[in-house]
Formats: structure tokens, sequence, C-alpha cells
């Protein structure tokens, strides 16, 4: 284990971390808002128990799955995962698809569950609560997946689950101090840096499940981390509308 | 069941909300796979397939939408 391997894992895990939790908060925080915080703790308090039952469920299967077949298969989906929020990163912050706004995802979402009580308050409790168990869960996925795919293999699961919880427990304090979505994060520019981490780790990833042995081994994933780096600034000047000149 | 599918797309769309971009992915893996068989005495060569073919494909998407 060395910190050229570790330090883009728990960076990974506490950026990509930090950015699913501001989402879930934002909606726990509209249920909260709405039907108070019996419903959006218990909702948010089931999602994580479904969360641990699915980690413990899950986890102890992927030590006997093959290390090439798994580093493939975890590559490939990185791949996917990373340049899925890469490639939006880059359209966002050349303004092609708006930024994404916690306050108005914060406002949609508590329109949205007063015109829910407005017709059926009865059950409006239940969907509250399921509003919050979804957003955990979901969201929650999210950040297991990416701490199983940038520490699973290399015995970094440790190091990056600990950087993925403290990203949450430091949202989670923000979030009960400020009892407001955190709107001032830089949710782009963050899931810009992620999405160029986990891109890397992807080729990274699949490259070993085929065989391919890397030169550097685990510093060629700062490389391929600077290559999508150059590449990604040079699309958003490529596809910036000339009216656009801040970057987020 | 409507929440059950509601979370399965939900899930499949972490991974696709891009069909073509996705697919794009799926076809450089693939690429890379095929060099790695036929060229063995040079596996740097799949290597070299996967990360350019990574880098054009995002490019190509993000320059051509």
């Amino acid at each position: 284990m060395t910190w050229a391997s570790v330090a883009p894992a728990v960076s990974a895990a506490f950026l990509s971390s930090l950015v699913e939790a501001v989402e879930a908060l934002t909606i726990v925080l509209s249920v909260a808002t709405v039907r108070g915080w019996r419903p959006a703790g218990l909702g948010a308090l089931a999602g994580l128990a479904t969360l641990a039952l699915i980690v413990l469920a899950l986890g102890p299967l992927l030590d006997r799955v093959p290390l090439h077949a798994l580093q493939l298969v975890i590559g490939v989906l990185l791949l996917l995962f990373g340049m899925r929020w890469l490639r939006k990163a880059i359209l966002r912050a050349a303004g092609v698809v708006p930024l994404h706004d916690e306050a108005l995802a914060f406002a949609n979402g508590t329109a949205a569950l007063r015109e829910q009580a407005r017709h059926r308050d009865a059950r409006l409790d239940w969907l509250a609560g399921l509003a919050s168990y979804k957003a955990m869960l979901l969201e929650g996925l999210e950040v297991v997946f990416v701490v199983i795919a940038v520490g699973a293999g290399r015995g970094l699961l440790v190091p990056a689950s600990i950087g993925a919880l403290a990203a949450c427990a430091l949202v989670a304090a923000a979030g009960f101090a400020v009892r407001r979505p955190l709107a001032r994060v830089p949710e782009n520019t963050l899931k810009f840096a992620v999405g160029v981490m986990l891109s890397a780790f992807g080729v990274f990833w699949t490259g070993e499940g085929l065989g391919v042995p890397w030169p550097g081994e685990d510093l060629a994933i700062l490389g391929f981390a600077a290559l999508f780096l150059i590449v990604a600034l040079a699309a958003v000047r490529l596809v910036r509308p000339p009216a656009v000149k801040a970057l987020p | 069941m409507k929440t059950l599918i509601n979370i399965f797309r939900e899930l499949t769309g972490l991974f696709i909300d891009d069909g073509l971009f996705a697919l794009a992915i799926g076809v450089v893996v693939v690429l890379a796979a095929i060099v790695a068989a036929i060229a063995p005495a040079v596996p740097i060569a799949a290597g070299v397939v996967l990360l350019v073919g990574c880098l054009g494909v995002l490019l190509g998407n993000v320059t051509s939408g």
C-alpha cells in the first residue's frame, strides 16, 4: 500500500461521498421541512439499515470473485460511472446544461410534498418517509459503489470507507447545524474532480483486468487523471457557447 | 412494484444516461480486449487502445452533442 494508491482512493471516496451526501441531505431536509423530522429521520435510518444489509450481504462475495474478473467488472463500471459524471460536469461547466442547484432542488422537493399533502394527507407521512428512504438508499449506493470500486482488489477498502464516512459525517453535521440545503458546496467542481479521478481508476482497473502492465504501476492512475483533466478542460473550452465566460 | 421499478431505473441510470456514450465506452473496452487477445506479446497495446479510446469517446461525445 503506497501513498500513490491510497491518496487517490481516499480523495475519490471522500469527494464523491461529499456530493452524494449533499444531495441526500437536500431531500431529507425537504421531507423534514414539510412533515417534520420523524418521517424524515425514520426514512433515512431505514435507508442506512438497507445499505448496511446490502454491504454485509455482498461484501463477503467480493473475496470469492477471481481478482482479474473483479478488476475488469469494476473497471468497466467505473468507466461508465466516472465518465458519465465527467461528461455531465463538462457540459455544466461549459454552460450547455444548467448547474445543479441544491436550493432549487430543495424548493422543488418541498413543493412536491406540499402538493401531495393537499390530496392525500393520511398517507403523507409514509410517502415522505419513503422519499427520505429512497434518497438515502440511492445516494448511499453510489457511495458504496465508489468505495468498493476504488478500494477492492488492492486492500484499500478501509481507507476508502474512512474517506467516505468522513464526508458523510461532515455533511450530516453541517446540515444538522444550518438546517438548510448546503447550496454553497461547489458541486460541479467536485463532480468534475471526481469524474476525472474515477475515470482514471476505471482505465487503470480495466487495463489490469485485461492484463496490461501499466508503467509505474499505481502511479499510472495519477498520469491518467492528468490526461483526463487536460482533455476535460479542453472540452469545456471547445463546447462553451461564446456568451458564457465564467467557470462555475 | 412501481417503487421497485423506479429504483431499478435509477440504479441503471447511475451508469447509463446517454446510451450512445455508454455503448461507445463498451466498444472501446471490447477493442482493448481484442488487442490484448491478439497481441499478448505487446500487452501495453491494449492499454493504449483503452486510454486513447476513452479520452476520444469523451471528447467526441461532448463536442458532437
